[in-house]
């Protein structure tokens, strides 16, 4: 018999998630480990050369969110309250079956929020500079995922190679490149796919563990879209206005935000936040003489908005724009993301230099904005 | 023969109706309560065009407003962002200027330029500086809105410091309560809303200094005057300018084919 007990509650839930306890379960029961992780910051090549499978924990429902203001304030950012709420509740699978919770110093919140979950799970928290722009940056980054390779070893009785390293290493970036190459198949005008299909279908793959069957599903279907594009398929009507979206994390957000814009005559291109083109374009030098400092230098490369300065964004945006032929630009904030919100005023110069119509939303997980969510989006997608 | 096209706006407190001809002359509108449901509303307005001799079904129609897509008879739904501009663009006569739109739910702050939207701005979830906020505060004061507006040019030195509808509720009740005369409280009750919409307008970036208001409080001269000394430049208004949005919506109309299939843009 399994030593993994499922949740008490297991049978009162839906079919899919029933469905993701029993896939947890069935890694556990075979000596698999899970890693759960909050961020694009996280160096999933150390898990993977640990023999441990590393799922992203970020909550993107509101359902739990009830259970998380009994500890939290209920004014604090919904994917921080969500993702608690999951761990909480025991009615996340990949929170209830992971062995370890790995977060980084990342925003404000989301480190307060790691502390009150070490109460319940073993949490080890990576310290991320604060930017990139000191000479130590790269070296005290480097030296934090030593501590954590170390930490992996020991709590798992494994040995990191090098040679281990860069295999996972070489596959992440084969997977980076392929995630890659299916979002710059927007590029193409109309584009092959609408930007919500698009999210969801590699948001999905993160709950696959099999990462080559990821990396074979993925240049599959790039392949066939590219197939079906040349032989005149035009699943997206010509003359849609192209949208790039920036900013928060949006996968609780999709169908208020993306889904409205491409129902009043847009479509999304490029998402430039942390599930769309902001983490993929990095790759680590396999190559390099020192495996842990090259992987550490990759993940400097990510402009997320916790860094300071964030020239990164700055810089890959008007790339982005003028790469994907945007018609304008929405930035998707969720409620009291202060890196986010603050950094909107940067953005929007930005976009104004660039001569780019720019609209930033600022939303929770409620249903309770829908209405002039709806208004706000369709008015600028009228004005373009 | 001349072509009619209809313009409905359902918003959230009034809903408007405009009938343009020929896309030149404003020959009809109305203004009736939403009430509880838009789509009794709009089938409301069905009727009265019908009495009017208008032909809603083989007329050019486009709806706005909240209520915008529970009208089965338009071929096409615009935001009121967009109308009000187009309205507004039509009253004023200008391409280029900045229009303040107080509506019952929203507050819209609108930058056009050659008769295009540039840029705009919305309230936040919450009411705080909307034509709802004046009601409810109208309502607590026993006045309509209008009257409150004009009591406000007699007051002075009250502030409603509560952004939220709710405590600003209390707030007023408390000033009743330690007896602050009516002026007083209506004067703080409309600073509030105007300082509201000045701090939204400070974020736009505008074209000129031209500066229109549009929506319910357009027959208000406090409003007109309270906005322009906060703004430091004259806001001005139309009789007919709580129907710009559907004026707008009916020059949108305008040149839409009747056969064509009701969308959404």
């Amino acid at each position: 018999m399994s030593e993994y007990q499922l949740p008490a509650q297991f049978e009162e839930f839906s079919q899919a998630r029933k469905e993701g306890f029993l896939r947890a379960k069935a890694i556990k029961d075979s000596g698999g480990h899970i890693a759960g992780t909050f961020c694009t910051f996280t160096p999933c090549e150390l898990m993977d050369a640990a023999g441990v499978h590393p799922v992203s924990l970020c909550g993107m429902s509101p359902e739990p969110i009830p259970a998380a203001e009994k500890d939290l304030p209920k004014n604090l950012c919904p994917l921080i309250k969500s993702s608690y709420g999951f761990a909480v509740s025991d009615t996340c699978p990949y929170t209830y079956f992971s062995d370890l919770i790995v977060g980084e110093t990342t925003c404000d919140g989301k480190k307060k929020m790691y502390e009150l979950l070490g109460r319940m799970k073993d949490v080890y928290i990576l310290q991320l500079p604060q930017g990139i722009d000191r000479s130590y940056a790269l070296e005290m980054w480097t030296k934090e995922l030593h501590r954590f390779k170390a930490a992996l070893e020991e709590k798992f009785n494994v040995t990191i190679t090098d040679q281990a390293l860069r295999e996972a290493a070489e596959l992440r970036n084969q997977l980076r490149q392929a995630r890659t190459a299916l979002m710059e198949l927007q590029k193409l005008d109309p584009p092959p796919f609408t930007g919500l299909g698009l999210y969801k279908l590699l948001d999905g793959l993160g709950f696959s563990f099999d990462l080559h069957s990821n990396l074979k599903k993925l240049t599959d279907l790039t392949a066939q879209l590219q197939a079906d594009y040349a032989a005149g398929a035009r699943p997206v009507p010509p003359g849609q206005k192209r949208i790039l979206v920036t900013g928060c994390p949006i996968g609780g957000v999709l169908e208020k935000t993306v889904k409205v814009v491409e129902e009043n005559g847009g479509v999304v291109v490029c998402f430039e936040n942390c599930g769309g083109i902001k983490p993929t374009r990095y790759l680590v030098d396999t190559q390099a003489e020192d495996i842990m400092s090259a992987i550490a230098q990759r993940y400097l490369n990510i402009g997320c908005a916790v860094m300071t300065p964030n020239s990164q964004r700055m810089e890959l945006l008007p790339q982005l724009v003028e790469e994907f032929r945007v018609d304008g630009i929405l930035e998707i904030e969720l409620q009291t993301c202060h890196p986010y919100t603050v950094e909107r005023y940067e953005i929007k110069k930005l976009a104004h230099d660039m001569g780019v119509p720019f609209l930033a939303l600022d939303t929770d997980y409620s249903q309770s904005d829908v209405g002039q969510l709806t208004t706000r989006i369709a008015a600028f997608i009228e004005m373009l | 023969m001349p072509v009619y096209s209809i313009g409905v706006d359902i918003g959230s407190t009034c809903a408007k109706l405009a009938v343009v001809e020929d896309g030149r002359t404003l020959v009809h509108q109305m203004v009736m309560p939403t009430g509880w449901s838009s789509a009794e509303t709009a089938q409301a307005i069905y009727d009265q065009l019908e009495r009017q001799g208008y032909c809603p079904d083989s007329s050019p129609c486009v709806a706005t407003g909240y209520g915008r897509l529970n009208v089965p008879y338009a071929q096409k739904t615009v935001t009121e962002i967009t109308c009000h501009a187009k309205g507004a663009a039509f009253l004023f006569g200008t391409e280029a200027c900045a229009i303040i739109d107080i509506g019952g739910q929203d507050t819209k702050v609108i930058a056009m330029a050659d008769g295009v939207v540039q840029d705009f701005l919305m309230n936040d979830k919450c009411s705080a500086g909307t034509g709802r906020f004046l009601e409810i505060m109208a309502n607590t004061l026993c006045v309509d809105p209008g009257t409150l507006c004009e009591l406000a040019r007699r007051g002075s030195g009250v502030s409603i410091s509560s952004m939220c509808t709710v405590f600003a509720e209390s707030e007023v009740i408390s000033l009743i309560g330690s007896g602050t005369a009516k002026e007083d409280i209506a004067y703080g009750i409309v600073e509030s809303i105007v300082n509201k919409v000045a701090s939204q307008y400070g974020k736009l970036s505008v074209p000129g200094d031209r500066c229109y208001l549009t929506g319910g409080l357009c027959e208000s001269p406090y409003i007109l005057e309270s906005l322009s000394r906060t703004l430091g430049l004259t806001v001005t208004s139309h009789p007919l300018a709580r129907y710009a949005g559907a004026i707008g919506a009916a020059l949108t109309a305008h040149g839409l084919a009747r056969s064509e299939r009701r969308t959404s843009v």
